[in-house]
């Protein structure tokens, strides 16, 4: 019970604003609630690792469900950026006022999906934990309010056309697994799979096949396509969600099934390594001509799930802290991103290029989150993007995957023409007279938090780099 | 670990404090109001690390080779890595130089910066703190992290403050410079893996298999020949310099261009000495090229700025073939050419500055005839030109002596070249100084506008004042210097002396114990089958 308590917390939150949705609360009621119990769920959930910290992995529901550090420290991370994209989208500028309620409620759904995902270790209850995450934010993305735009309805549909086909790929994956191998339990699979991998080709397809919809979450080569247009058509705060926490989600689960495919994924890592190379390229040669920050953003994502593709590919420890490092990191820098379009965008609407124009005047302190957010995911040190890239880099020629280092050492100098384009954008004086954006003293301080982590887990990683050991450590 | 390190034993972490103070002031300028307590601000926290830094050749021991001033804290033993700072005789006066000029690139800015100030005095301590972190980290991460932590503010310093082709000057200066970078970090991780260590000096001492040496050298070359920068890679330097604000050439010019040589000589000879040995020959001949090729192209330039930086690339091309030269001699002559450069080359862009700031112009013709408007000017500019092509008495000379000195025993072929580098450097400086100082013989330029336009005349007559009291405080103690090293150079030969022939030993002793390529004739072949084979286990394993 007190294992479970994180997922009864974010059920209890959704049912809260389950219940304010029946009623015409006021928007600061649901703001504070919003804030106040998921930061409730961040403490309960730091609580549970607590207690998992020093003991032996726990199995629930018909050992379907495993409670283990790593699957509490994922829960730990989901948490968090739930909290931080409910305290970064203040007001909700961009969604529809009378759904605020539900949005909060959809919000706090997806997170609880995540959560699931993070501790399935069966793969009907994988798919089911993704359909509940995917299917809130298939209802929130058409909640963006902007007058006379329409397009949150189109991405909407991308979003449902592809993660129904991603899902049915994934199915249709595990249906041969189950066929091969009797089981949908992880844990009963990892022993037969190697003698299957090598008897039956088809093991191979099958496996493919079902990381299909992990990489349809993560936006990696070849499920990258609705990145784009999803992130452009919801509204910011919404796109900065999903630009995030269901990345994180498919990183668990694909270092999950790496480490139970152990060496054989060597016999795949051809197949993934093209998927890498393939993300990096596309996702960084498209994004040097965005004009929308959020398309750009969403490109440079398909660009970072390729590098944290190499880290997982090295089926180590270090690896496996690597990219547990990185993906945190990358939330931490692209959500301070997402911060900074927030509060660009005054309305809620799309943030292009030349709007960042003069933002160093109109507010330093959002062009200084800008631009160490940026450098970050151009990984430049001392930040937690430099450190996270060493540590891939560290353990990719450790397994001598020099080949793909090299290319994502290439794609990493190209990625620093974009992010250096955001930068230049929010240096340059602006033509027009300095319009301040305001900022209360809670943005402010969410803004220098975003600079302090990413400086301060940048030169000081060895805490985080050993609680990500620990979590590798149990699965592998 | 121990044995390479002298620890510090003056009452302050002399180190690591030519790092904080910047910093800490880098974080005090936010606070500041108003230009004018920005500026001094400024100037006052460059000053401190300059007096801080002092005693690094006051207390400096000239008999041993070892890392002194050294400090050792435990950062990351995870994978075992070490904050480790020390400075050998190659890398203590590279720091003083850093912590020196860069004073004087806060009060040539004094006036030459209009907006902005509070960041430009903020970019430019960060720049420092980074720019002293590069010379003095003993171990490779440490090292990367500020070899480009450095990027940024020297991006920031030509993207915001540069001239009119600053976005363009600016992103090819990053992407140049990120491109070399990353190959270094990702021979900096090999090095990792192989060793099991990130200190350099560790990391000095072993021997590693030629063809892994091979790899290491050409991805630390391709860094450093980007950043000191080596023809073919040179193109970016111009484009930044010219559109760099005065501060902005300044700190490339004296302190950025020696990360390069600084880095051969701290990675490439100790480290790959077979890989080294194996590519002198076209590493030679790249410097002369970019001596000569430098050379030619100051020729023909007719804005200063380029002019001047284009020199550069000549002057660097001095400094990587006194290196590759591997000889005593050699080495020392660029050691000494690097800090000749800095002190010379960065003189003569804050006397760009300063006619900038008057005539709003870098062309050599409509900056022509100061000598009787602007005495004091010429004169330095003279003195600067002077030593800038090596003019015997000055600093410039020593550093070329020695390298030439060190080519014509190699070969009678490099010297050859070399020397027409040399005179080349003369021919564009002389005409440089000719031109400004003197009316220009042909009657373009200043006359004829004077002659067209009498009241246009009038106004340029009327801007052109003299240097004033900072001016000349700036120069005249970058003056000091260039006859100090040009009458009495040995105080600097002998600080580097013991680490240089420590370089030199490390050198020969890592030739003894490669199987391989260390000779020449066979060793090429057996070299190069040993690629070949490396690179077909590598796509076998593919």
């Amino acid at each position: 019970m007190s294992l479970f308590l994180p997922e009864l917390a974010l059920t209890s939150m959704a049912l809260v604003f389950f219940f304010l949705s029946l009623g015409k609360p006021r928007s600061s009621l649901l703001q504070g609630s919003a804030l106040g119990l998921s930061a409730l769920v961040l403490v309960i959930t730091f609580h549970s690792f607590s207690l998992v910290l020093g003991q032996p992995a726990q199995l629930l529901f018909f050992d379907a469900y495993r409670i283990d550090i790593f699957s509490q420290m994922f829960k730990i991370v989901f948490a968090l950026g739930l909290f931080i994209v409910i305290y970064l989208g203040q007001g909700l500028k961009g969604v529809v006022e009378e759904l605020k309620a539900e949005y909060y409620m959809f919000l706090s759904l997806s997170t609880l999906g995540l959560v699931f995902l993070s501790s399935s270790v069966e793969l009907l209850t994988i798919v089911i934990s993704l359909e509940i995450s995917s299917f809130s934010l298939y209802v929130i993305i058409p909640f963006r309010f902007q007058k006379g735009y329409r397009q949150q309805m189109e991405a909407g549909i991308k979003y449902v056309m592809f993660g129904a086909l991603a899902t049915g790929i994934s199915l249709y994956g595990m249906s041969y697994m189950f066929g091969f191998a009797h089981t949908t339990y992880l844990a009963e699979l990892a022993p037969v799979f190697p003698e299957l991998i090598k008897t039956q080709p088809l093991m191979v397809v099958a496996l493919i096949l079902v990381l299909g919809s992990f990489f349809y979450k993560l936006a990696m080569f070849p499920m990258h396509f609705w990145a784009p247009d999803v992130y452009e058509g919801a509204s910011n705060e919404t796109a900065g969600f999903i630009a995030t926490l269901p990345k994180v989600g498919a990183v668990a689960l694909l270092l999950r099934f790496a480490s139970f495919a152990g060496v054989e994924l060597n016999q795949i890592t051809g197949i993934l390594a093209t998927f890498a190379v393939l993300s990096m390229v596309i996702g960084n040669l498209s994004a040097l001509v965005q004009e929308d920050l959020k398309r750009l953003l969403a490109y440079s994502s398909i660009a970072h799930a390729g590098y944290v593709m190499v880290a997982i590919l090295c089926v180590s420890a270090l690896g496996f802290a690597s990219a547990i490092y990185y993906i945190v990191g990358y939330l931490i820098m692209n959500l301070a991103c997402f911060f900074v379009i927030y509060h660009v965008s005054r309305t809620g609407e799309n943030v292009t290029m030349n709007d960042l124009k003069g933002l160093y005047k109109n507010s330093p302190l959002l062009a200084l989150t800008l631009v160490l957010g940026a450098f970050g995911m151009a990984g430049i040190p001392p930040t937690v993007g430099f450190m996270g890239k060493f540590f891939i880099f560290t353990s990719a020629i450790e397994k001598s995957l020099y080949a793909l280092v090299i290319i994502t050492v290439i794609n990493a100098g190209i990625s620093a023409y974009y992010y250096l384009r955001m930068v230049r954008a929010a240096f340059l004086t602006s033509e027009e007279e300095v319009s301040v954006i305001p900022l209360n003293p809670a943005a402010r301080l969410l803004g220098v938090l975003f600079i302090a982590a990413i400086i301060g887990i940048g030169i000081f990683p060895e805490a985080f780099m050993n609680l990500a050991k620990m979590a590798a450590g149990t699965i592998l | 670990m121990e044995h390479y390190l002298i620890h510090n034993t003056l009452n302050y972490p002399i180190l690591s404090v030519l790092i904080i103070v910047p910093l800490l002031g880098a974080g005090v300028t936010f606070f500041l109001k108003g230009d004018q307590a920005v500026k001094s601000w400024g100037l006052l926290v460059t000053l401190i690390t300059a007096a801080l830094s002092v005693p690094l050749f006051t207390n400096w021991d000239f008999a041993t080779s070892r890392y002194q001033f050294a400090e050792v804290t435990e950062w990351f033993p995870f994978l075992n890595l070490n904050y480790v700072v020390g400075v050998d005789g190659i890398s203590v006066l590279l720091v003083l130089l850093t912590t020196f000029v860069m004073p004087l690139c806060v009060l040539c800015s004094w006036s030459y910066i209009k907006d902005r100030f509070k960041e430009f005095i903020l970019v430019t301590l960060l720049m420092e703190a980074s720019m002293i972190g590069v010379f003095i980290s003993l171990n490779t991460v440490l090292f990367f992290i500020f070899w480009e932590a450095m990027l940024v503010p020297m991006y920031l310093l030509i993207a915001v403050w540069g001239g009119e082709r600053k976005d363009y000057a600016s992103i090819k200066f990053f992407l140049y410079t990120l491109l070399g970078s990353i190959f270094l970090l990702v021979s900096i991780v090999a090095l990792y893996i192989k060793t099991g260590t990130f200190f350099i000096p560790e990391l000095m001492a072993q021997n590693y298999s030629f063809s892994f040496q091979m790899w290491i050298f050409l991805s630390f070359t391709l860094a450093f020949a980007i950043k000191i920068p080596m023809f073919p890679f040179h193109t970016w330097l111009p484009a930044a310099h010219v559109e760099a604000p005065v501060a902005g050439s300044v700190i490339l010019a004296s302190i950025l261009l020696k990360m390069g040589g600084y880095g051969f000589l701290r990675f490439c000879l100790p480290m790959a000495p077979a890989a080294t040995v194996y590519c002198v020959p076209y590493l030679i001949f790249f410097s002369v090229v970019s001596i000569v090729v430098g050379g030619y192209l100051a020729l023909g330039q007719s804005d200063i700025k380029k002019l001047i930086a284009y020199s550069s690339v000549g002057h660097m091309g001095f400094v990587t073939l006194g290196i590759f030269l591997l000889s005593d001699d050699g080495i020392k002559g660029a050691m000494m050419q690097m800090l000749n450069h800095g002190v010379t080359t960065g003189a003569l862009f804050i006397l760009v500055g300063i006619i900038y700031e008057r005539t709003h112009s870098r062309e050599i013709d409509k900056n022509s005839a100061l000598g009787m408007m602007m005495p004091i000017y010429v004169t330095f500019l003279v003195i600067f030109s002077l030593a800038s092509f090596g003019f015997p008495g000055t600093n410039g000379f020593i550093g070329e002596f020695l390298v030439l000195l060190s080519a014509f025993k190699t070969s009678k072929v490099v010297g050859a070249f070399a020397i027409l580098g040399a005179i080349l450097a003369a021919a564009y400086m002389l005409r440089l100084v000719q031109k400004m100082v003197w009316a220009d013989s042909d009657g373009h330029g200043h006359h004829d506008d004077h002659g067209d336009d009498h009241g246009h005349g009038e106004k340029e007559h009327h801007a052109l004042y003299d240097l004033n009291l900072r001016e000349i405080g700036t120069l005249a103690f970058l003056t000091v210097f260039v006859f100090v090293i040009g009458l009495h150079p040995k105080p600097f030969l002998d600080v580097m002396d013991a680490s240089v022939t420590q370089l030199l030993e490390q050198v020969s002793e890592g030739l003894k114990h490669v199987p391989a390529g260390g000779d020449h004739g066979g060793g090429h072949h057996a070299a190069l089958r040993e690629m070949g084979q490396q690179i077909r286990e590598w796509i076998a394993m593919r």
